[in-house]
């Protein structure tokens, strides 16, 4: 049965992956074990736990919570540090190769030269890519306003990351924020600044009440919003990212839980399709049953590849602009 | 909320906490209290709750009994002491209950419960649940020293309860220095217990080297074990990784994961 499926392979940066669907950073965290076990799921790339300059211990808990349309998270960005963090990226590369798919290392920092320099030590595991997080919307008391707020600082960033992997070929995407007046904006500077993919979006703010104890539930007091509420704010970020930079890849990523959400965000602009929440929301099987899904949609739709399906929604609708006009509202 | 595979909505609140008031707490040891709390939840034993405590830190632990809800606290650092500081009336947070239960495989078997420190916490009410169904069980349970022990009371109670439906129900102890039991460790009585008789399962709850220390034994012998492990839980929900054991997330894969059997064989108690 499955023989006669679509085949789902697609080409993302110059590199055939058997999948479009990649884990997103932070879900399963950073270990070897869990990127193979996404990978096995039926993931065409693997995005580890965003790490940075130093170890860092993370939030207390509550540091991720459902509330009913989705999650709210405020991991913190614990993680252990760049220099472990390159053992474990080795690792995860020579484990995921021989099955074609590719590892992508994300980073933080708190300044843009900062960036570089994490960029620069992590290069030299060789990550397939490298992405760069400047909307993580949790450590704003170390690191003020995120850089994906602002046009000249996400340039800025890319272009130090840039230049300190110039030497080793290692594409890098940068991953823009939801809360933003104009993500196309944010994304041209990225692009403009020397940005070889774009992955839209990380979470947007959020807070959650306790109303027994008047408090907010999580340690950190807000955190970032993921999961089915965030699906249709993704796709309309990856919708004006694609629009604002026609050429430039996406990782369409936010509230894609199912094989249609999946259809939906690469429709949308996206050329593969980021997946993190679903994996609580539909169980650890998440990734595997988004896959076949996805499939399984194509086939029912006679739809042959994913190419297919890529920026549908920006091609010439169906039919004319209806020429009927709503009546305005009247007073009677 | 998350909707099971089965396509039920899962009876407890896997997502916000919710306050519910002690209903009584008694003292075990030196540094360990028993809980109750009033709540009842759906759950199996060998599962566990996130209790939290606002703007203060929200932590695991193993359900000892879900109606209504108790849970036995050791108290080691910030969290535990300020649990330990409150009593009847005073509201504890809840949410869960998380993780996978203990499996019986079959019926007419013979068990070892093995607990190590607060591990005993899932094994008494597992044994309640199981010994109508087992053919035998031995309860070891084993600490530092005599003022650690846990629940070896309980278990003699419920062994005493057993004897009249006709389980034999053997309870054994054993403390480090030698205080209370025999002296050694857990896997000492273990590995007598396993060379002197028949034995079909293992279950067992403590720290890592513990059950590390059961599997090879269990491994040694060809007998299937029930292991459930520790790890810093974050989100509790299968999501963060932060309790990665293997390629498991002991928040959901676990925390009692199955060795040495096939996983058809195991069927919810
Ligand atoms: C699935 C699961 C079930 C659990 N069930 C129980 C339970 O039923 N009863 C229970 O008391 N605890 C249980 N725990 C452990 C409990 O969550 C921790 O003891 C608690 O988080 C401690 O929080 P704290 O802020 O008081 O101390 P922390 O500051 O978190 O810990 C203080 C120090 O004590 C160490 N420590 C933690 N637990 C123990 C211990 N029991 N003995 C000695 N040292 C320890 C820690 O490693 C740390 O170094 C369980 C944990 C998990 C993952
Ligand atoms: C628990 C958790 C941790 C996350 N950690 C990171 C991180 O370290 N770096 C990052 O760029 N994004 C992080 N994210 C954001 C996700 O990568 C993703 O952009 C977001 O969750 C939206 O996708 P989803 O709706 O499929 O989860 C995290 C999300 C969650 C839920
Ligand atoms: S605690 Fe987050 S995955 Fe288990």
């Amino acid at each position: 049965m499955s023989e006669d499926l679509p085949n789902p392979s697609v080409t993302f940066l110059d590199r055939e992956l058997p999948s479009p669907l990649v884990l997103a950073s932070g879900i399963w965290g950073t270990t070897v074990s869990l990127l193979e076990r996404a990978a096995d799921q039926g993931c065409g790339a693997v995005t580890a736990k965003s790490c940075g300059p130093e170890p860092r211990a993370g939030h207390v808990n509550p540091s991720c919570i459902d509330w009913g349309g989705g999650l709210l998270n405020a991991i913190g960005l614990a993680n252990p540090g760049v220099d472990e963090e390159i053992g474990l990226l080795r690792e995860a590369k020579a484990r995921l190769q021989p099955r074609g798919v590719a590892v992508i290392a994300s980073i933080f920092a708190g300044t843009a030269s900062e960036f570089g320099d994490v960029a620069r030590r992590i290069a030299s595991a060789s990550p397939d890519f490298l992405e760069i997080n400047i909307s993580c919307p949790n450590v704003e008391d170390s690191f003020g306003e995120p850089f994906a707020a602002n046009p000249d600082a996400a340039a800025a960033v890319t272009g130090c990351v840039k230049q300190a992997v110039a030497g080793q070929a290692i594409p890098v995407i940068v991953k823009l924020a939801p809360n933003v007046p104009s993500v196309g904006r944010i994304a041209q500077a990225a692009v403009h600044a020397g940005a070889d993919a774009l992955c839209a979006i990380n979470t947007m703010p959020g807070l959650v009440l306790d109303p027994y104890s008047g408090q907010p539930v999580l340690a950190n007091r807000s955190g970032g919003i993921s999961g089915p509420a965030l699906k249709p704010i993704a796709l309309k970020a990856v919708y004006d990212a694609r629009k604002a930079c026609p050429h430039t890849p996406i990782i369409g990523t936010g509230g894609v839980s199912d094989g249609q959400d999946a259809v939906e965000m690469l429709m949308a602009g996206a050329t593969v399709v980021g997946v993190g929440s679903a994996i609580y929301q539909r169980g650890p099987d998440a990734l595997r049953n988004i896959h076949a899904e996805l499939r399984q949609w194509m086939a029912a739709q006679n739809i042959a590849s994913i190419a297919d399906l890529q920026d549908r929604a920006h091609s010439e609708p169906l039919y004319a602009t209806s020429p009927s006009i709503p009546p305005a509202p009247s007073a009677h | 909320m998350r909707i099971l595979s089965d396509g039920c909505a899962h009876s407890g609140s896997l997502g916000l906490p919710a306050p519910f008031p002690i209903l009584s707490v008694e003292t075990d040891n030196y540094r360990t209290k028993t809980f109750t709390i009033d709540l009842s939840l759906d759950a199996l034993p060998g599962q566990f709750v996130m209790a939290w405590l606002p703007r203060f830190d929200e932590k695991p632990f193993s359900l000892v009994a879900a109606d209504p809800v108790t849970l036995m606290v050791t108290a080691v650092g910030p969290f535990t002491n300020l649990l330990h500081a409150m009593g009847p009336g005073d509201p504890l947070w809840i949410r869960g209950p998380f993780g996978t239960s203990f499996r019986l495989p079959g019926s007419g078997l013979r068990a070892a419960f093995v607990g190590g420190g607060y591990g005993v916490a899932p094994l008494l009410w597992l044994a309640q649940t199981w010994r109508r169904q087992l053919e035998g069980a031995t309860v070891i349970i084993g600490a530092g020293t005599a003022a650690d022990l846990l629940y070896v009371d309980r278990f003699n109670a419920l062994q005493k309860e057993a004897m009249s439906p006709g389980v034999p129900l053997e309870v054994l102890t054993c403390t480090e220095d030698g205080s209370a039991g025999s002296t050694g460790l857990v896997t000492d009585l273990l590995s007598d217990s396993l060379r002197s008789g028949e034995t079909d399962l293992l279950c067992a709850c403590g720290p890592h080297g513990m059950l590390a220390a059961i599997d090879s034994l269990g491994d040694e012998h060809n007998i299937p074990r029930q292991l459930s492990w520790e790890a810093y839980m974050r989100c509790a929900i299968g999501i963060c990784g932060s309790c990665e054991l293997n390629g498991s997330v002991l928040c959901l894969d676990g925390p009692v994961l199955e060795y040495g059997r096939t996983e058809q064989d195991a069927q919810p108690v």
